[in-house]
């Protein structure tokens, strides 16, 4: 997902000037092609999150669509109140990109696990989450960030994809993607975001989410919970799906949406909010994280 | 400008911040009279700002990153011609877009603040941008002495060190006072001029509440060096008996206050 995201920013750059990216020293063999490229619209900031959350915004008040990259938690957590002052309460163009989603960076520890971020992003109004679950996603949702005027974050999976499975969509805040539809009129659906494909995997194989549709929203955020309103009167039932821990998740977002509606039964599938303090990879510490949920019980005594 | 219309306007200056402190029952009257006489000289004589268009494409940017000294920048806006004194009048009030810490609603004004730290690197970005196109605009930003102990702002000097920023001019309000008491009590600063010496910066420190000096070294030029002001100033400035007191970092005047201040300014 990285490479995507930067063969497409060095595509979009070659069209429009006003693209900026700027790093935290980190992005080693990945962002090397567009700093070559575009010498003057690229930074290396150091290890100083603050500083360039802040100049990032200074940098974009000047009419340029800023993108900050970093990984885990440093561009989210460690410059959270440079990004609700200085970025989001004055709108400015400002793109926050955090590379290894939930437990991408596994055994790296705590300190590179961005299970939380949904929690910190969906607190600022003004902001758009992005979270794709695949390359078709990322497209959509960057050719979405490429024509927006307002802050946007987007949260990559470490993951490889196949280019093979690349296929064009256009994307907007609250747009659903139906993964698949297993009968005309449904009202069951799995709703997922993010990089989640392995759980849905798993998931899959209980026998109750046998008949359920299977729907992906990539971009949501705090001003969007309004557009799932027809979503809401279609599905009676819905079961969220996401690589996050369950408070101020994108489940729970999800249940404030539905909130004046009382449309739909809601469940969600997230992590417990732990601090945890064993090496693991992913499909370990997922494992960890999700082994009091009741679906996921019914996983291991599959 | 001469120097009698300087101290003339930062006279005027004073008496309306006492007055719309008292009025409007709001703090950080002694952190707003500490500079009144730095941003006297800065938008009277320095700054290519053009108050009926203030989002003139090439003017020079201010910002006020110690936030909560607002009121010293909505009056000098005032005065500057940004706005009228209906609209001062509301400062503080309900549904008024003058908050009590600067507010970039507010027209002249670059940007929101109130937490500490943020001006310096939001303004490192403005310079850095404009270096990179060559555009001669010039960039100042204010802070306080105890706004320096918020390591953002090191984080960015290391920044406009490393890439020669000689557009952007970083002032220091060092009136030896923060929130809750003396900075040498609270984090010492030690000889500030030489932290800034060590980053390779062209420094210099001066009084500022001398028109002469201010002016001075507002208006010097430095090849390739980001330039810091240390003003030494005096929180309280100009009413003696909220001069370099903790207090009137958060007191504001009584109408008695307000009337014996008004008597020492006059």
């Amino acid at each position: 997902m990285r490479n995507f995201f930067i063969d497409k920013l060095i595509k979009n750059t070659k069209k429009n000037n006003k693209n900026f990216l700027i790093v935290g020293d980190l992005g080693y063999n990945v962002i090397e092609g567009f700093a070559k490229k575009f010498p003057k619209n690229f930074l290396n900031v150091g290890v100083a999150e603050q500083n360039m959350a802040g100049l990032a915004a200074g940098i974009a008040s000047e009419g340029y669509r800023v993108f900050i990259y970093s990984i885990a938690n440093f561009p989210t957590f460690r410059c959270a109140e440079q990004i609700r002052n200085d970025i989001d309460y004055h709108n400015l163009s400002v793109n926050v990109i955090s590379v290894g989603s939930g437990f991408s960076y596994g055994n790296l520890g705590y300190s590179h696990h961005a299970i939380q971020d949904y929690g910190l992003i969906r607190m600022f109004p003004n902001f758009a989450i992005h979270s794709p679950g695949d390359i078709s996603e990322l497209n959509g949702c960057l050719e979405y960030i490429f024509a927006s005027n307002h802050p946007n974050y987007l949260r990559l999976d470490k993951s490889k994809y196949n280019q093979n499975e690349f296929r064009k969509i256009n994307l907007k805040p609250g747009k659903l993607i139906k993964k698949l539809s297993y009968k005309k009129n449904n009202n069951k659906t799995i709703l997922m975001t993010g990089a989640c494909h392995n759980l849905l995997n798993k998931l899959k194989k209980i026998d109750e989410f046998k008949d359920y549709d299977i729907n992906s929203l990539p971009i949501w955020g705090s001003k969007y919970k309004k557009k799932l309103n027809k979503f809401f009167e279609k599905y009676k039932k819905v079961i969220t799906l996401e690589d996050h821990v369950l408070d101020s998740g994108f489940g729970t977002w999800a249940l404030e949406s539905n909130l004046n509606l009382k449309k739909s039964q809601i469940d969600c599938i997230a992590y417990d909010n732990l601090n945890i303090k064993v090496a693991g990879n992913k499909l370990y510490l997922e494992d960890l994280s999700l082994k009091n949920n009741y679906y996921y019980k019914k996983i291991k005594n599959l | 400008m001469s120097l009698k219309n300087f101290k003339s306007i930062s006279k005027k200056l004073r008496i309306i911040c006492v007055e719309l402190a008292y009025k409007s029952s709001s703090s950080h009257i002694g952190s707003s009279l500490s500079i009144i006489d730095i941003l006297t000289v800065l938008y009277f004589e320095v700054l290519n700002i053009k108050p009926k268009n203030p989002n003139y494409k090439n003017r020079d940017k201010f910002i006020l990153s110690k936030g909560h000294a607002c009121l010293a920048q909505y009056t000098v806006l005032y005065k500057a011609g940004f706005f009228d004194k209906k609209m001062l009048d509301t400062f503080g009030k309900n549904n008024s877009k003058l908050m009590t810490h600067i507010s970039s609603e507010v027209p002249g004004v670059e940007l929101s603040t109130g937490s500490l730290g943020h001006g310096l690197p939001f303004a490192t970005g403005i310079a850095y941008i404009n270096k990179i196109l060559k555009k001669k605009i010039k960039i100042f930003v204010l802070i306080s002495d105890g706004e320096l102990n918020e390591g953002s702002n090191w984080e960015a000097i290391q920044f406009a060190s490393h890439h020669k920023l000689s557009n952007l001019n970083i002032l220091i309000d060092q009136n030896n006072e923060q929130s809750l008491g003396p900075t040498n009590k609270i984090i010492n600063l030690e000889k500030l001029i030489d932290k800034f010496k060590c980053y390779n910066l062209d420094v210099c420190e001066t009084d500022g509440h001398n028109y002469t000096n201010i002016l001075k070294s507002l208006k010097r030029t430095s090849n390739n060096k980001t330039k810091v002001t240390i003003f030494k100033t005096i929180k309280g400035k100009g009413v003696s008996f909220m001069e370099n007191k903790t207090l009137w970092h958060y007191k504001s005047p009584s109408y008695y206050e307000y009337s014996l201040a008004l008597k020492e300014i006059i």
